[in-house]
């Protein structure tokens, strides 16, 4: 399997040397798109066939590449296949929807190689198994969606979205490499294996975890180092915002979790702390500032900030029940971490997918001029429809279950005995509770501003339904949001040995409990039952609709909108999104976003258009980047007589250099 | 036939919150009018109502879509089905098990959902001020029950409503500073989620303090008559809720003989007529709030019950 793996990532690589040589064909787009979901469906079907059939089975394979005398390692395990499935899953999905969306691309020779590329990046990533191997492909992950990202690098921002994103890209990055540094020891052991057996000591581990957390959490997005992904994801092309939202976080939480739990093994209790206060601040904001867009791809973007929020819940808590010695609980903690990567991943690619539909049928990405699109793509708003509602953790459907999931984790964490634990663990509980139902708003909001009511401009009133294979892309995710909804003891069982190969401890197995509900911990303290609860609502709603028709009058007209008798009404005098979001904005405006508001009204008897500006601030850039980017500059200018010295000046200059640090290494000594 | 019979229990209590949703309206309309020394409508007079909207006209907008249409049914099955989970008359019902506390909460969340997109869906600007207030309130609300939620479930040690009810009534906590704190926020989640006075008044059409009637003005016909009755059964609900979680005494939990039953729903059934009268006894002593006071009331409720999973999660004796 892991060489079949390998050889569908070099088929991709192929694929992508196939799309620079095939140019400006026609043909071209299809080709690269066709090839790169087959590669991807063989790897998703190779992946899943391992994971139903033999999880435990671990293969490694060593490569003659690389660094000489390290190799190439790869290694495909459970946890592996698991992030395998979630990669192929979404790629192929994006590969697919691309048969059709793709053929609207202006500039495809600027996409087509870097997509076959970033995907075998991406599942490079997963199969790494040592440090060189993992940053090397970690970097060309980055590098080709930073492609990607500035593919249409003339249209206004798009350029500073890429330069932003691969600012933060290095810097996560350097963060790794830096860990890696810590874990391979003095004797510098940088295959996986050895690191594995290693054991760091505490402050090492501690500092390995941080680091991780700052590398791999600029990739996923954790605030406050988020800032680069809601100007990067939605620059790109649709099908690729939805690999970079849907799964590329996710290889960069699976960073975090192979580092953190498999390498690294025992980082002290506290560590769960800084990783449960980070999440828990992500949740929230990452939510807020969502709610504050009206660019439909940025307000994805954004959610999908709260969404590693949750997921870094989980993972915190499956620390600090770990290091406390329950190993259950533990295994209940990051069972629900990654039924969220899964539902994540399929939730937002779905909205990805449904946006850039709006976006190739009306031109449009503000919501604020469009409008009425459930009359002009009711296919589309369908499956739109069905992903808002997965992504606001409704039940039957798949969000709500890995809530739930996170939830019964919480409410088991007094068990913990700390008690910086005790105090942060019901805050954080706050947190997720505030953001489950802040989430909800903002999916009203999105999806009701898009796709109800009237349209606001003269594009959304002409706006066509997508073609066929965009529309069976995101009714399959629909479906898909669905079955796992209410089948979710399936995927708890199919988690089960990754959890395991982890905490050393696995949920009980669940497809064996009759009704099909779930009992993550036990029949008395709690279960759930998606499957009953579908129908329940199915028939209550038939029985409701039959009664209806049985004993109420069916007789319907249909009449101008009365609106308190209010008549001629212009699509300007609907709610907007800005208005939508406005009672949130003035609740948590003045302390979150440093909202600033300003009218400017016309006296009277003054005949000029009166005007309202809101400027919503992001605080990370205010307090965090803005400060450091002046202090970079200022520093820059200070040193910058350094570049016009004299060759006698430089010398003494790298000689006395060299003396400081003799010294440094000697008093080190 | 064991299983038919605990079908038919279960049926009875859907049909139960269904039947007593009405009248529950009906006597907090009574009480409300006699105390602001009117007459009031007739204790039925809800049940005529929605009869009447049932045979009368649906008038949709122009431009209403299919989601207008459907809206109604989800909203209503949605509250049904979550009312119908919270035990009424009796523990462990045959599907009690199937969604727990957290689910119920959830499931409410489902209902709200479809009524703030209805509300969207014709595009008018009342309909936008509705479903972003409610939404609003929800976002306050609704975290405030989750940790309502999680201070009863910490208390009893598991989130199902039926063995929460159980070992509320089995093994008595006694008085908790804990239970208080969650009692005072849930009362206020309550009136908030119901859109009853000082956050909402389900009796004005004054435009611009309406929140719930706001979103549903353009509904006429069956459709509306479905969102009354789903109004209805979410204040039966949370009625339930209430008695459920804070006053279980009177609720069968072991055998459902014939004794034990008519028993809980006696008791039931006068628990509910409590809460109908005291409801319209609170509406009348205080004044409606401008809408953006709505987070300090609900910040309060909020505060009280994070206050009440602290206290838990410090110690089990509070």
């Amino acid at each position: 399997m892991l060489i079949l793996a390998l050889s569908c990532v070099a088929a991709l690589l192929v694929i992508a040397a196939l799309a620079v040589a095939l140019g400006r064909a026609a043909s071209a787009t299809p080709i690269v798109y066709a090839a790169s979901l087959a590669a991807s469906l063989v790897l998703l079907v190779g992946a899943l066939v391992r994971l139903v059939a033999d999880p435990g089975q671990v293969s490694t394979l060593t490569l003659p590449i690389g660094l000489p005398g390290l190799g190439a390692h790869f290694r495909l395990d459970a946890l592996a296949a698991f992030f395998l499935v979630v990669t192929n899953l979404g790629g192929s999905a994006a590969s697919l929807y691309a048969l059709g969306y793709g053929r609207h691309e202006t500039a495809p020779r600027r996409v087509l190689p870097f997509f076959a590329a970033y995907l075998a990046g991406m599942n490079l990533v997963v199969l790494a198994d040592d440090a060189f191997t993992f940053l090397l492909t970690w970097e060309f992950m980055s590098l080709t969606s930073w492609a990607l990202v500035v593919a249409h690098h003339d249209e206004p921002g798009n350029a500073r979205a890429g330069y932003i994103y691969l600012v933060m890209a290095s810097f996560g990055t350097l963060a790794l490499l830096l860990a890696f540094g810590l874990l391979a020891g003095p004797a510098g052991a940088y295959a996986f294996d050895a690191m594995r057996t290693a054991h760091p000591e505490p402050a090492v581990a501690a500092i390995a975890l941080l680091l991780v957390l700052i590398g791999a959490g600029s990739k996923a997005g954790v605030v406050p180092l988020h800032v680069w992904l809601p100007l990067a994801h939605p620059a790109a092309p649709s099908h690729v915002s939805a690999l970079m939202s849907g799964v590329m976080t996710k290889v960069a939480v699976y960073g975090f979790v192979r580092i953190v739990f498999d390498l690294i093994g025992d980082p002290p209790w506290w560590t769960s702390i800084i990783v449960l206060a980070f999440a828990g601040l992500t949740t929230v904001l990452g939510v807020l500032y969502a709610l504050m867009q009206h660019d439909l791809k940025r307000l994805l973007a954004y959610h999908t900030v709260e969404n590693i929020g949750i997921i870094y819940i989980g993972l915190g808590l499956a620390i600090a029940f770990q290091q406390n010695g329950i190993a259950w609980a533990a295994a209940l903690a990051l069972t629900a971490a990654l039924f969220h990567v899964l539902n994540h991943s399929l939730f937002k690619s779905l909205l990805f997918f449904g946006a850039g539909a709006v976006l190739s049928a009306t031109h449009e990405r503000d919501m604020e001029r469009l409008g009425g699109l459930i009359h002009r793509m009711p296919h589309t708003a369908v499956a739109f429809l069905i992903g808002c509602a997965a992504i606001s953790a409704l039940p039957p459907l798949n969000g709500f279950v890995s809530e739930w999931l996170t939830f019964q984790a919480i409410l088991v964490s007094p068990q913990l005995p700390q008690w910086g634990l005790k105090l942060m663990v019901p805050a954080v509980g706050a947190l997720l509770a505030l953001s489950a139902a802040l989430a909800a708003t903002c999916f009203v909001k999105a999806f009701g501003i898009t796709f109800l009511g009237r349209p606001r401009t003269r594009a959304a009133e002409a706006a066509q339904e997508v073609d066929r294979i965009s529309l069976a892309v995101m009714f399959a995710f629909a479906l898909l949001c669905f079955l796992a909804g209410v089948l979710p003891g399936v995927i708890i069982d199919r988690l089960g040995p990754v959890v395991h190969g982890l905490v050393g401890e696995m949920l009980p197995p669940q497809s064996g409990l009759a009704w099909l509900s779930i009992v993550p911990i036990a029949a008395g303290r709690s279960s759930y039952n998606g499957m009953i609860l579908l129908i329940f609502l199915a028939s209550s709603a038939t029985l409701t609709a039959i009664f209806i028709h049985r004993f109420a009058t069916r007789a319907t007209r249909r009449s101008a909108i009365w609106d308190c008798g209010y008549p001629r009404l212009s699509p300007a005098t609907e709610y907007t999104s800005s208005s939508f979001a406005m009672p949130i904005r003035r609740v948590f405006g003045s302390t979150v976003f440093a909202v600033r508001e300003k009218l400017d009204m016309p006296g009277p008897g003054e005949t000029r258009a009166a005007h309202f500006q809101v400027k919503v601030f992001d605080p990370a850039w205010r307090y965090a980047y803005g400060p450091l980017a002046r202090a970079a500059t200022k520093i820059a200018d200070r040193l910058n007589p350094l570049q016009f010295l004299t060759i006698r000046r430089y010398l003494t200059l790298t000689f006395s250099a060299l003396i400081v640090l003799l010294i440094v290494v000697a008093a080190w000594r | 036939m064991a299983l038919i019979l605990d079908l038919l229990w279960q049926a009875m209590q859907m049909l139960l919150v269904v039947a007593v949703a009405p009248l529950l309206l009906g006597v907090t309309r009574k009480v409300k009018a006699r105390l602001l020394r009117r007459r009031g409508p007739p204790l039925l007079q809800p049940y005529s109502d929605l009869w009447k909207l049932l045979h009368k006209e649906a008038v949709l907008a122009t431009n209403a879509s299919w989601l207008y249409r459907t809206a109604p049914y989800v909203i209503f099955a949605a509250t049904w089905v979550a009312a119908a989970l919270v035990p009424t008359y009796a523990t462990g019902l045959l599907f009690s098990w199937s969604a727990d506390l957290i689910a119920i909460v959830a499931l409410i969340g489902t209902g709200r959902f479809a009524l703030a997109l209805a509300g969207m869906d014709v595009g008018t600007s009342f309909g936008g001020i509705g479903a972003s207030r409610e939404m609003l309130i929800a976002s306050l609300a609704e975290p405030a029950m989750l940790l309502v939620v999680f201070t009863v479930a910490l208390l009893a040690g598991t989130t199902q409503l039926s063995s929460i009810a159980a070992q509320m009534i089995d093994t008595p906590v006694g008085l908790r500073v804990s239970l208080a704190l969650a009692l005072f926020a849930f009362v206020f989640v309550a009136i908030a989620e119901n859109g009853r006075i000082p956050i909402d008044n389900p009796a004005t059409h004054l435009e611009l303090t309406m929140v719930h009637e706001a979103m549903v003005l353009e509904y006429s016909g069956r459709h509306l008559a479905m969102i009354e009755a789903a109004a209805a059964v979410r204040l039966v609900l949370y009625c339930s809720l209430l008695a459920c979680l804070f006053f279980p005494f009177g609720m069968a939990t072991g055998d459902k003989t014939l004794a034990a039953v008519s028993l809980g729903l006696s008791s039931y059934l006068a628990k509910m007529l409590t809460f109908a009268v005291l409801l319209p006894i609170g509406e009348t002593l205080v004044a409606k709030m401008r809408v953006f006071r709505y987070p300090v009331f609900l910040g309060g409720a909020f505060a009280a019950a994070a206050l009440a999973v602290f206290l838990q999660f410090v110690s089990r004796g509070f």
